[in-house]
């Protein structure tokens, strides 16, 4: 059965090189999709026996529990996408790569675990500019990177009155948030 | 990565400080998308209040916060309640005309969480959007329009102008840049052109039905459409190659049930296949691969494209390619074959995926010839692969061993070559059965098969295989030419193995002790063997060896035990111990086994091969390579011995016993009909068409006959997809006068039939007499109320009270066929003895109207209801045949019919019919079936 509708990609899965994951999105919005992996059990389930599969696979592509997959490991993080089994390949790898060079790009080309994490605002809002639930937004890499926006300052609404103090507390927070994200890792 | 759930959602007090701190929010809130994206679970009350702090974040204006609160806006919509609160936030960023928005963020976060009664309040902004300059809005849009299309497709239907603006639009550069802000970006062009891929999503979903339209869309796209390709004021061309490749799925869509339209298709497909994008070119060459009745001629082409890819470096491309190849072979093995040697080439791929379509499209497309050469590239790469890559490698090379049996001292030589290999489990389970299967079909080879699983399981680390082994040398090594030399490898096991092995092995014995062809020193020595068991540590084994030598003594118990050619049909076994198991109330009385059907041998063998059969194929389409499930079943299906029946019940739902349960539990679903018994006594076993294919209505009708009562079930189908019916009913009229034997007592109408959701109307009429079985034709009328509906809803129209109708049917038959349950009886010959002439009825016909014995043959086990024997079906001469069927009538008296039939040129057929059971009155019925 052709796919006619735009709904091609079933799921983003991010792990990372323990088979722990890292981000997950399934999607469910499409009329013909398959109402498997609904619950979290279902879906780490399928997870660990992909990454088990995929691991020490070079290759970029694999049948797995009647969908295409396409992943793509760049150091310790391993990129799936869980695609209609009847898609072009080809073109769901586009959206993948789009995805990841949009991340890589981002992410100064230093893709991996931590920086990730340091940076999962980017990388979520890079999701969210790829796939809109299930249907590819953009394939370019260059505008994923582009529409995604760069972190802002706190300090925006300081007046000149508090500004010592104000620097003060806030280099206080960035401390603690550098601090925080460091204590996740 | 230990994030904790509490302390993020503590942290979210932050969105409630003034003034805002954007980053310290934005950083916050991808934490909890985060938190969400890994799985943690979310309760309703936090996720609402979660949301009602973010709407606060819309205070702040900085850009790179709104961009988040966007997406965790989303996120939370389908936990949250109340999304709709920040509709007219998101309405404001939409609109906004400052370069400081989002819009196309706004957009799609808008759409994600509207209702759509409120849809039209927003429409004429999205349809705005849908031809922004902008890429990303208009991109945004449309996709919003595709998910809208699913919930209110009435008022996405009013887009199509927009999106073919969309679609056609040549503002190709990016327009001035919305997301500036504090980030400050530079303007960047997409390369992709995706919008046009939206557009032209938007625009089939919204045509799909007006086919005119869609023809149109794809001759404009295609440039044979030349006066619609100045209206754009240059030619109209697909930029975006996922676009492009959507157009491929369309045209195919739009332009192969037409004939007309067939050379065009062709043209254009050859066209698509040379474009510069791989992708447009592999959906192209895909396309031409799956149409319908495409030629061996028209795919040389598509296959040589594909052939160029199998080369690609690209993992991905490479297994497009095969695997499109792969199903291609199944239908056009011959068009498949130039590309072999590439093929070949690709047993060793990295990419295992790719290795194993490569070895399955090979069993299909290779020859003889080529055999060898397969069989010793992949002995070469067996040591370097993994064990679940073996295993079908195995399956493989055992559907090649029923391709080819002439090359059978390859395969085996092969198979004992990669037993001897260290491997897991299921891998050497594949490679024995496929010993097995080998031994079995091709006897010249059975003797080296046989030597080669004895020297198997001398060194077996599995127990299960062992049994399995053992089990199987029990059943073939007696009618060898010398038994004995199974029998030593077999006691080898009795000393040495663990108790599992050892039970298995005693009873391998007795098999060989009880063998017809057994003679008397063998069994003999097989006694003294037997005799040593009985000293064993384990009862389990004792009591076989005692069993087994207690059976070598006694004829009767041997042949009941040893030589039963028949067996239980083992998915109803299955289901009936479940029900007892379940019910308490049953469990106190014994279980009763003559409620199972039984089944030869050959038949069981039968459905299981058809079963590896079609699960081999599911391999071979590439639609399940590595799928878990299907290795389950593959396992199930031969590993264990004790339930094949059930693994292939569950794979074949054309078992006729599983049908039967189907239909006994639809049945009981209706309380009239479940009084009249538990389960129908017999139910034919293939529906009888009354309709003629291709009418408005499909109907069906199967017959249950119980121990009173007689149900029609007729499973009706509703074509038209503009209609609704109502109230379906059945009316039977019989053609004689049967109101002394039936009696018309329920009548279950359908209440409403959709289109195309096939269900089921009932007739019952009891039985008055218990010892009358009449035959009668009936004339069958179906009374309906058809209602007009909207077909992409399936609705009926509002106030259509709909009108009466009937439509009449082809004539339903009940013949004394009807009252058989064909159920295989083992041992037919001494039965029909034993049964005697006391109740025999013999009859002779003289069939003009036959031309072979064939069509006569089927003709008549269709009326007898009786289960054929084996080779009754298949007859050897055409001049003469005989055949032997046995069936239980009304699923108690047992019954077995012979037939004898001559052909003649001319004549026809001339049959004799004798039919011996315990009952004369019903011999005499079984005969009178055929007149």
């Amino acid at each position: 059965m052709t796919n006619l509708s735009l709904y091609t990609a079933n799921a983003t899965v991010m792990l990372d090189s323990e088979g722990n994951r890292l981000i997950a999105k399934y999607y469910h919005r499409g009329q013909q999709q398959s109402q498997s992996y609904k619950t979290l059990k279902d879906q780490r389930k399928f997870e660990g026996e992909l990454f088990s599969k995929t691991r020490k696979s070079s290759s970029e592509i694999i049948m797995y529990d009647g969908q295409t997959v396409l992943f793509k490991n760049v150091n310790d993080v391993y990129f799936y996408l869980i695609g209609n089994p009847e898609e072009n390949e080809l073109l769901l790898s586009s959206v993948l790569n789009g995805f990841v060079e949009g991340v890589s790009i981002l992410l100064k080309h230093n893709i991996d675990k931590r920086s990730l994490l340091d940076n999962l605002d980017m990388v979520v809002l890079a999701l969210d500019e790829a796939i809109d639930d299930g249907i590819a937004l953009e394939t370019d890499p260059n505008v994923i990177a582009s529409n995604v926006s760069k972190r802002g300052t706190d300090t925006i609404d300081v007046s000149l009155s508090n500004l010592n103090e104000q620097t003060l507390i806030d280099a206080y927070n960035q401390a603690k948030e550098r601090f925080n994200l460091a204590l996740l890792r | 990565m230990n994030l904790d759930h509490s302390a993020v959602l503590q942290e979210a007090r932050v969105f409630n400080q003034t003034p805002i701190r954007p980053r310290q929010s934005r950083v916050l809130l991808a934490k909890i998308l985060f938190l969400i994206y890994r799985g943690d679970n979310m309760s309703t009350n936090v996720a609402t209040n979660l949301f009602f702090s973010i709407t606060k974040l819309f205070q702040s204006k900085d850009m790179s916060l709104r961009q988040m609160v966007y997406l965790a806006i989303k996120e939370l919509s389908t936990i949250s309640e109340d999304v709709i609160m920040v509709t007219s936030s998101l309405m404001k960023d939409m609109q906004s005309k400052s370069e400081m928005t989002y819009r196309a963020n706004a957009i799609r976060a808008l759409c994600k969480i509207v209702d759509p009664s409120m849809l039209p309040g927003i429409e004429r902004f999205i349809k705005a959007a849908m031809v922004e300059k902008s890429p990303s809005i208009a991109s945004a849009a449309l996709v919003s329009g595709l998910h809208l299309f699913g919930e209110a497709k009435d008022v996405v239907r009013r887009w199509g102008n927009e999106a073919n603006e969309a679609l056609n639009n040549k503002g190709l550069s990016q327009g001035p840049s919305f997301f500036g802000g504090a980030a400050g970006q530079s303007q960047v062009v997409s390369t992709s052109n995706i919008v046009q891929y939206h557009a032209i999503g938007l625009l089939y979903a919204i045509r799909q039905h007006d086919r005119m339209a869609v023809l149109k869309l794809v001759q404009t796209f295609s440039g044979q459409n030349k006066s619609s390709s100045w209206l754009g004021g240059s030619n109209a061309t697909l930029r975006s190659s996922m676009a492009q490749v959507m157009l491929v799925r369309y045209a195919v869509r739009v332009m192969e049930g037409d004939p007309s339209l067939q050379g065009q298709l062709h043209a254009l497909l050859e066209e698509w296949i040379r474009h510069r994008s791989d992708m447009v070119s592999l959906e192209a060459a895909r396309a031409m691969c799956q149409l319908r009745d495409v030629t061996g001629k028209q795919l040389t082409s598509a296959v040589s494209a594909l052939q160029v890819f199998l080369s690609s470096p690209r993992p991905t491309v490479r297994f497009a390619a095969i695997r499109t190849l792969s199903t291609l072979a199944r239908t056009h093995a011959e068009a498949v074959q130039p590309c072999n040697v590439d093929m070949e080439g690709l047993i060793t791929d990295a990419n295992r995926s790719v290795a194993t379509l490569a070895i399955t499209t090979l069993l299909k497309t290779g020859n003889e010839a080529s055999v060898d050469r397969l069989m010793k590239q992949m002995q070469g790469f067996m040591t370097e692969i993994s064990d679940e890559f073996k295993t079908i490698v195995a399956e493989a090379v055992r559907s090649l061993c029923r391709k080819f049996p002439a090359k059978h001292s390859v395969f085996l030589a092969f198979l004992a070559g990669v037993l001897r290999d260290e491997g897991g489990f299921e891998f050497k389970r594949a490679a024995i059965e496929a010993i097995m299967d080998l031994a079995k079909h091709v006897p010249e080879c059975k003797e080296a098969a046989l030597a080669h699983l004895c020297e198997f399981i001398e060194d077996c680390e599995f127990s299960k295989l062992s049994v399995r082994v053992l089990h199987f040398l029990g059943e073939e090594g007696p009618h060898t030419a010398r038994p004995t030399m199974y029998i030593r490898h077999i006691y080898n096991r009795v000393v040495l193995e663990n108790a599992i092995v050892r039970a298995a092995a005693v009873s391998a014995l007795a098999k060989f002790g009880a063998s017809p062809s057994a003679d008397p020193a063998l069994q003999r020595s097989v006694r003294v063997l037997l005799r040593r068991c009985l000293d064993d540590r384990e009862d389990e084994v004792r009591d076989r060896a005692a069993w087994a030598l207690r059976i070598t003594d006694d004829g009767d118990a041997r042949d009941k035990y040893v030589r039963d050619d028949s067996t239980f049909a083992l998915a109803v076994l299955e289901r009936k111990l479940v029900e007892y198991c379940a019910s308490p109330a049953a469990s106190a009385a014994r279980f009763n086994f003559e409620a199972v059907p039984r089944i030869s041998r050959a038949q069981e063998e039968e459905t299981r091969s058809r079963v590896r059969m079609e699960t081999m194929d599911a391999v071979l389409t590439g639609s399940a390579v590595s799928t878990p499930a299907q290795h389950r079943l593959g396992a199930r299906d031969t590993s264990e011995p004790s339930t094949p029946a059930a693994g292939g019940a569950a794979a074949a739902p054309v078992d006729v016993f599983e049908q039967q349960a189907q239909y006994a539990s639809k049945l009981n679903a209706i309380p009239e009909l479940a009084a009249f018994g538990a389960q129908p006594l017999v139910s034919s076993q293939k529906p009888a068409e009354l309709t003629e294919a291709e009418t408005e209505y499909v109907v069906r009708c199967i017959k249950h006959v119980y121990e009173g009562h007689i149900v029609f079930q007729f499973d009706i189908t509703n074509t038209i997809s503009e209609q609704v019916m109502e109230q379906v009913e059945v009316s039977m009229e019989p053609e004689e006068d049967v109101s002394d034997a039936l009696q018309p007592v329920v009548v279950v109408p359908i209440p409403e039939l959709r289109y195309d959701e096939p269900a089921t109307a009932y007739v019952a009429y009891e039985r008055t007499d218990p010892d009358t079985f009449p035959t009668a034709t009936f004339a069958c009328t179906m009374r309906f109320i058809v209602k007009e509906c909207d077909p992409a809803t399936g609705e009926p129209e509002e106030g259509d009270d709909g009108f009466e109708d009937e439509y009449s049917l082809e004539a339903a038959d009940l013949g004394a066929g009807d009252f058989m349950q064909a159920t295989y009886i083992p041992d037919s010959h001494t039965l029909w003895e034993t049964l005697g002439q006391a109740g025999e009825a013999v009859e002779t016909f003289a069939l003009a109207n036959f031309d072979s014995i064939e069509e006569c043959v089927e003709r008549v086990c269709e009326l007898l209801g009786m289960c054929p024997l084996e080779g009754a079906l298949k007859p050897t001469s055409k001049a003469a045949h005989q055949a032997v069927f046995t069936g239980k009538w009304m699923g108690a008296t047992r019954t077995v019919a012979r037939t004898r039939m001559t052909y003649q040129k001319g004549s026809g057929v001339t049959m004799e019919l004798a039919v011996r059971s315990e009952d004369q009155g019903v011999s005499e019925l079984v005969v009178s079936s055929i007149a």
